[in-house]
C-alpha cells in the first residue's frame, strides 16, 4: 500500500476563486492510501515546496498527488521538490484543477465537485505507480535549418559560430528569401541587398555551414538529439561543384519568355538562370518545364557553351539522408493571392499591383532598373494610391482574407509613399488606412515624417472599388474624417495584401509533428515564455513562419532559436523520458500491429527462446521497444491485440483506475 | 432533360422577349421547361428581415413544387432567381423562419428545403455546358462587341447567390465567348443600375445608369446585354447609346431559334 | 419602446451583430447611392450599435438604398450594413401610416415601358 500525501494549490485566486480549497483537501483525505492532506497558497513557491519535502519526510510518503495548473507548467518542478526529498519523481501526479476546472467553471459548487473528482483520479493513479529511472541518449551535434531566408541564415550562421555544424534547406535555387527582393528597409532606409548579400556570402564561406539550395525535406524520422531526415535535392541540370556562375549559358539560351518568378512575373528571364546577381550559390539552374533540350532533346545550346562543362541534362533528384541533433523551422512567408479582392481590379489592370511588386519596381536591379513606372505602360505615375489591410483583419463569415492583422504594411507602405515623395516630388501619394500600426523603435516617427516631412496624404477609410477606365484608375474611397466619398483618378494603386505562411509549411509540421494554429502558423511552446520552441522537442521557429515579423524581429528570434539550438547540443547526452513503451513478451504474439502504427520506428521484431512449462524450448517472434527511441505515445498500446503491450507511467490499470475513480 | 420553370411576372409584360427566346434556346438545346402552373409573383426583391414570412410564400411555393417533380428549378429574370434563392437559404439555415412558413402554407406536402435553383446561366454552364452550346450554334456573333452586366442580383449576396466571383465573374462572359462574339470587360459590370429606386429618385436612377453604360461605352462594346427587366429599362430609360438586349435574344439568335417556329 | 428596445428589435430581425464593425468606412466607399444619403452606410451601423434610433428612423436615408448587396459583399468583417438599413425601415413602414409610398402615387410615377418587377420591388421596399 502506497502512503500518499495531497498538495492542494490555490494558485492565489486563479484555482481558489470557484474552487473550495479546503474542503477538496479535505475530501481527499479518505481516499485509499492517503495519509497526509493540506492546502496551500502558492504550492509553486519555495514555501510551497518545503511543505512538500517536509511531508515526505514526516510521513514517509511513497506517493504525491499536487492539485495544481497543468503538468505542462510544473510537473517538472514538483518532481524535482520529490527527487529533492529522496522520493523517485516518477511517483509524483498533478491533477489539473486550474485549466482544466477553475478557469472554465463559474460557480463554487461545479468547480469544488470536478477538482475533487481529478484529485480522486490522480490518487487512484499514483496508488498503481512504480518507481521509473531515466535512460540516456546520444545527442547528434548538427543542426538541420529548414529555408533560407534572413531567418534560416541568421539562425544557421549563429549556431555555426558556435562551432556546430549546420545545413540549410532551401528550396528555390539561392537563399535569401523575400528580404532578398526588397528594396529599402523600414525605418532606417537601408538598402535591403546591402546588409543581406554579405551575410550570404558569409553562410556560404562559414565552414560549418552547408547550403542545399534547390532542395526539400522529404521526411523526418527519430526524435530530439537524434532526428533522422531525408532531404532531396532536386536535379538542376547543372554540375553545382563545376559551375562558376559566369552566366555564359544564361546569355545564350534562346528560350526568353520564362516569366521570371524573382521580378514576381513582371519581367522575363531565361530557361536557364541565376536568380539574381548576388545569388548564393552562384550557380545556374534549368528549368525543366521550359528547357527545350529537357522537353524534346531540341536545343543543347548551354552545354556548348560551358566552358566549365557543368551542363549535365542528365541529372536526376539525389536523396540524401543525414543525421541531426536540432531542427529549425524558418520556412517564412507569402503575400496571398489577390484573385478573391478584384473589386480593386488586381487582375484587369497591370497598374494596379502588390505591395512586393512595387518593392521590386523601386529596386535598381528590379525589372525597371528602379524606375517607378506604371507596369502598362512605362509612364511614370501622377498619382499613386496605396490601400491597406488587403485580406488582413477580415472576419471568417465575410468568407475571405486572414482574420489577423499582417504587422509589417503600416510600416513598409509608410516606407513606399515617403521614398515615392522623395524621389519624385511631382506625385501626389494618398494611403487609405483603417488604423496605422506603429509600434516599434523609431516606427511612429517614420510614420509622421512621412505626412509632416513628405506630405503623404493618410485618408482614414477605405477603398470600395477600383475601376480601370482607359488609362486612369478609377478609386472610389470613404474619408471618414471629413465624411466624403472620395473619387481619385490614379495612375497606380498598391494594394498591400495580407501575408500568410509559405505553403510547405503544412506538410512540414506533419513530418516533424510539430502543431500549427488555425492559419498555418506554427505553434510555440510557450506564447510568451517558449516563443522560439515548438511543443515538438528538439524543433525550433525562426522568423515568420510562427507569425507576421518584420526583419529585426525576425533576426532576434532567429539568434533566439539559434542559442536554444546550441544549448541542446553542447549536451552530450539527453535524459530519456522513462514512460516509454514496453511489451510482455509472454503475451505477444507476434501480430507486428505495434510496429506499423509506430511513428518513431522503434519497435522491432526478435526471435526468441521460450522454455516451455515441459520443459521444451520454443522460439516466437516478439516485439521489442528501443527505449531511446519511444517517445511514450502510446498508439502501440492501443493497437495491440493481445494487450501485450503497455506504457510504463501510463499502464492500462492505472488509467483503468483512473476512470473507475471518476465514475465512483 | 426536364426542368420546372418559374417565369415571373415581368416576363408575362413588359420583358415577353426574355421568356421567349430562353423557351426558344431551350428546345433548341433539347430542355424541357415546364412551366410551373399557378406560379406567383417573387415580389420583386427579397426583404431580408428574419421575421418576414408571408412576402417569401411564393417562393417556397415554387420551391416546393420543383422538389416534388425532382427537376431543377429555373429562373431568366435575375430579381426571381435572387428572391428565390435567398428565400430558400433562409428556410434551410433558420429554423424558425421554417416553422412560421411551413404552418402558414399548410399545404399536404411540405417542403424539405431541398430543391436545386438555376438561374438560366447556370443551367446553361452547368447542365448543358459551353462547349456543348458552341457546338450547336449556327449562326456565331462573330465580330460583335458584347458588355456583359451582370448589376447586383445575379452576384450577391455571394454566400448565398454563389454563382460565381462576383467581383470579377466570368460566367456571362463565358456565354457571350462560346456563342461566337467578342467579351469586352468594363469596371462597371457589377455595380447597380439604381433599380426601384427610379420609382423614388429619377435623378439617382439616371445617375447610375450613365455611370454603366458608359463605362461599357467607352471600353468599346457595341451592345449591353442583361438578364434583369429593371436593368435594362433604367439603361434604355436613361437614354443609353448602346443597345441593351436580354442575354436569351441573342443565344436564340446564335443558335438560329431566333426566327424559326411561331411567334 | 424606448431607444433600446428598438435597439434590440432592429438587431434582432436583421440578425446583425453591430459590434463585429471595425469602423474601416469600405461600406461607405462602395454605396452607390452615398451622395444622397444624410447618414452613410457606416453611420448606420455606428448609429445602432450606439443606439442612436430615432435620428435614423426619421432620416430620408432610409429610402436611398439600392438594395445591392454591395456593402454586404466587400465588409471585411461581415457586418451586413444593408440589412441594418432594411430593418430600420421596416421598423418605420410597419407602423400604421408610415407609407413611404402609396397606390395613389404610382400613375404618376409609371410610364409605358417600366417593367412590372420595378413596381411590385418598390411596393415592397417603401410600403406595408
Amino acid at each position: 500500500m502506497q502512503r500518499i500525501g495531497v498538495f492542494v494549490c490555490w494558485c492565489g485566486s486563479n484555482i481558489a476563486g470557484t474552487v473550495d480549497v479546503h474542503a477538496v483537501a479535505e475530501a481527499l483525505k479518505t481516499e485509499p492510501g492517503v495519509v497526509f492532506s493540506t492546502d496551500y497558497q502558492y504550492m509553486c513557491s519555495q514555501a510551497g515546496q518545503n511543505i512538500i519535502k517536509d511531508a515526505i519526510r514526516d510521513y514517509r510518503l511513497t506517493g504525491v498527488v499536487v492539485c495544481s495548473c497543468s503538468p505542462r507548467m510544473h510537473e517538472v518542478t514538483f518532481r524535482k521538490t520529490a527527487s529533492q526529498a529522496g522520493l523517485n519523481p516518477y511517483m509524483v501526479e498533478i491533477a489539473n484543477i486550474r485549466e482544466q476546472c477553475s478557469w472554465v467553471h463559474k460557480d463554487v459548487p461545479t468547480g469544488t465537485e470536478k477538482a475533487i473528482i481529478l484529485g480522486r483520479a490522480a490518487v487512484a493513479k499514483v496508488n498503481l505507480n512504480a518507481p521509473l529511472t531515466p535512460g540516456e541518449s546520444l545527442v547528434i551535434k548538427r543542426a538541420l535549418v529548414i529555408g533560407g531566408g534572413i531567418a534560416g541564415i541568421q539562425t544557421a550562421l549563429d549556431i555555426a559560430d558556435a562551432g556546430f555544424p549546420v545545413d540549410i534547406v532551401e528550396k528555390q535555387p539561392t537563399i535569401g528569401g523575400k528580404m532578398a527582393q526588397l528594396d529599402k528597409t523600414f525605418p532606417t532606409l537601408d538598402c535591403a541587398a546591402c546588409i543581406l548579400t554579405p551575410k550570404m556570402v558569409d553562410a556560404a564561406q562559414n565552414e560549418n555551414i552547408r547550403i542545399l539550395s534547390y532542395s526539400e525535406v522529404e521526411k523526418v524520422g527519430g526524435f530530439v538529439g537524434n532526428f533522422e531526415v531525408t532531404i532531396r535535392k532536386k536535379a538542376r541540370y547543372v554540375k553545382e561543384d563545376i559551375c562558376t556562375g559566369c552566366g555564359a549559358c544564361v546569355e545564350k539560351c534562346p528560350m526568353k519568355k520564362v516569366p521570371n518568378e524573382f521580378n514576381l512575373g513582371m519581367d522575363n528571364r531565361r530557361a536557364v538562370y541565376i536568380p539574381f546577381a548576388q545569388a548564393v550559390p552562384k550557380v545556374a539552374t534549368i528549368d525543366p518545364n521550359y528547357c527545350n533540350m529537357l522537353k524534346n532533346g531540341k536545343c543543347g545550346l548551354c552545354a556548348r557553351v560551358c566552358t566549365a562543362g557543368a551542363i549535365d541534362y542528365t541529372q536526376k533528384d539525389e536523396l540524401i539522408t543525414e543525421k541531426y541533433g536540432a531542427i529549425v523551422v524558418a520556412t517564412g512567408y507569402n503575400p496571398i493571392s489577390l484573385d478573391k479582392f478584384d473589386e480593386f481590379a488586381y487582375n484587369q489592370s497591370k497598374d494596379v499591383i502588390s505591395s512586393l511588386e512595387f518593392e521590386r519596381l523601386t529596386n535598381a536591379a528590379g525589372p525597371t532598373a528602379g524606375k517607378l513606372v506604371r507596369p502598362s505602360d512605362g509612364k511614370h505615375p501622377h498619382t499613386i494610391v496605396f490601400v491597406q489591410c488587403v485580406g488582413s483583419r477580415c472576419d471568417a463569415c465575410a468568407e475571405k482574407g486572414k482574420e489577423y492583422c499582417s504587422k509589417i504594411c503600416c510600416m513598409y507602405t509608410a516606407k513606399h509613399a515617403m521614398l515615392t515623395r522623395d524621389k519624385y516630388p511631382d506625385t501626389e501619394v494618398y494611403v487609405f488606412y483603417i488604423d496605422v500600426r506603429t509600434p516599434g523603435k523609431n516606427f511612429d516617427e517614420f510614420y509622421r515624417r512621412a505626412v509632416e516631412e513628405y506630405g503623404v496624404h493618410y485618408v482614414k477609410g477605405m477603398v470600395g472599388k477600383v475601376s480601370p477606365e482607359g488609362d486612369t484608375l478609377k478609386v472610389q474611397a470613404s474619408d471618414l474624417i471629413s465624411g466624403k466619398q472620395l473619387h481619385i483618378d490614379a495612375d497606380l494603386v498598391v494594394l498591400a495584401a495580407a501575408i500568410e505562411p509559405d505553403a510547405s509549411a503544412r506538410p512540414l509540421a506533419t513530418m516533424l509533428t510539430a502543431s500549427m494554429d488555425t492559419n498555418d502558423f506554427f505553434t510555440e511552446a510557450h506564447p510568451k515564455l517558449r516563443p522560439v520552441e515548438s511543443p515538438t522537442a528538439g524543433v525550433f521557429l525562426s522568423g515568420a513562419c510562427q507569425g507576421p515579423k518584420d526583419i529585426p524581429e525576425t533576426v532576434s528570434q532567429a539568434g533566439a532559436a539559434a542559442s536554444k539550438v546550441i544549448g541542446l547540443l553542447v549536451k552530450d547526452k539527453l535524459t530519456t523520458n522513462p514512460c516509454v513503451a514496453q511489451s510482455n513478451e509472454l503475451m505477444c504474439n507476434g501480430c507486428s500491429s505495434c510496429e506499423l502504427v509506430c511513428p518513431y520506428g522503434a519497435i522491432t521484431y526478435i526471435d526468441k527462446e521460450f522454455r516451455m512449462p515441459d520443459r521444451s524450448i520454443q522460439i516466437r517472434r516478439v516485439a521489442q521497444v528501443n527505449p531511446a527511441v519511444c517517445q511514450g505515445c502510446g498508439a502501440c498500446t492501443v493497437a495491440c491485440p493481445s494487450g501485450a503491450m503497455d506504457l510504463n507511467g501510463f499502464k492500462s490499470e492505472q488509467i483503468i483506475a483512473e476512470v473507475d475513480a471518476i465514475c465512483r | 432533360m426536364k426542368v420546372r420553370y418559374f417565369p415571373g411576372c415581368t416576363l408575362k409584360n413588359k420583358a415577353q422577349d426574355l421568356d421567349l427566346f430562353a423557351r426558344k434556346s431551350a428546345l433548341a438545346l433539347g430542355i424541357e421547361m415546364e412551366e410551373i402552373p399557378m406560379w406567383q409573383c417573387c415580389g420583386g426583391v427579397f426583404v431580408s428581415a428574419n421575421d418576414e414570412v408571408a412576402t417569401k410564400l411564393s417562393s417556397i411555393r415554387a420551391l416546393s413544387d420543383a422538389e416534388e417533380h425532382h427537376s431543377p428549378l429555373v429562373t431568366v429574370c435575375s430579381a426571381c432567381h435572387n428572391v428565390i434563392k435567398q428565400t430558400n437559404h433562409q428556410f434551410n439555415t433558420d429554423s424558425a423562419f421554417r416553422q412560421k412558413a411551413v404552418n402558414y402554407l399548410a399545404s399536404d406536402t411540405v417542403y424539405q428545403g431541398g430543391a436545386e435553383i438555376y438561374h438560366y446561366l447556370e443551367m446553361l454552364r452547368d447542365l448543358v455546358g459551353f462547349d456543348e452550346i458552341k457546338k450547336k450554334v449556327v449562326k456565331p456573333l462573330t465580330g460583335r462587341k458584347i458588355a456583359v452586366y451582370y448589376g447586383c442580383l445575379l452576384l450577391r449576396p455571394n454566400s448565398v447567390m454563389k454563382m460565381d466571383d462576383p467581383e470579377n465573374p466570368q460566367i456571362f462572359e463565358s456565354l457571350i465567348r462560346a456563342l461566337g462574339a467578342e467579351s469586352v470587360y468594363y469596371p462597371m459590370r457589377n455595380e447597380c443600375c439604381g433599380g426601384y429606386i427610379a420609382l423614388e429618385s429619377k435623378e439617382l436612377a439616371e445617375k447610375k445608369s450613365r455611370s454603366v453604360y458608359e463605362s461599357a461605352k467607352s471600353a468599346g462594346a457595341d451592345t449591353i446585354v442583361t438578364a434583369c427587366p429593371l436593368c435594362r429599362y433604367n439603361l434604355l430609360k436613361n437614354n443609353s447609346p448602346l443597345p441593351v438586349v436580354y442575354f436569351t435574344e441573342l443565344l436564340a439568335e446564335a443558335l438560329g431559334a431566333k426566327e424559326d417556329s411561331n411567334e | 419602446m424606448n431607444n433600446r428596445q428598438k435597439q434590440e428589435e432592429i438587431l434582432r430581425i436583421s440578425g446583425v451583430n453591430a459590434r463585429k464593425c471595425m469602423k474601416c468606412g469600405k461600406c461607405s466607399a462602395t454605396c452607390p447611392a452615398y451622395d444622397e444619403m444624410e447618414y452613410h452606410p457606416h453611420e448606420f451601423v455606428y448609429m445602432v450599435e450606439t443606439g442612436d434610433i430615432d435620428r435614423l428612423m426619421a432620416s430620408q436615408s432610409l429610402y436611398k438604398c439600392l438594395s445591392c448587396f454591395a456593402c454586404v459583399d466587400r465588409c471585411p468583417r461581415g457586418v451586413q450594413p444593408f440589412k441594418l438599413i432594411e430593418a430600420v425601415r421596416l421598423m418605420n413602414i410597419r407602423k400604421q401610416g408610415n407609407n413611404h409610398m402609396t397606390a395613389n402615387d404610382i400613375p404618376s410615377i409609371l410610364d409605358d415601358d417600366m417593367p412590372q418587377q420595378a413596381i411590385v420591388s418598390a411596393f415592397r421596399k417603401y410600403t406595408k
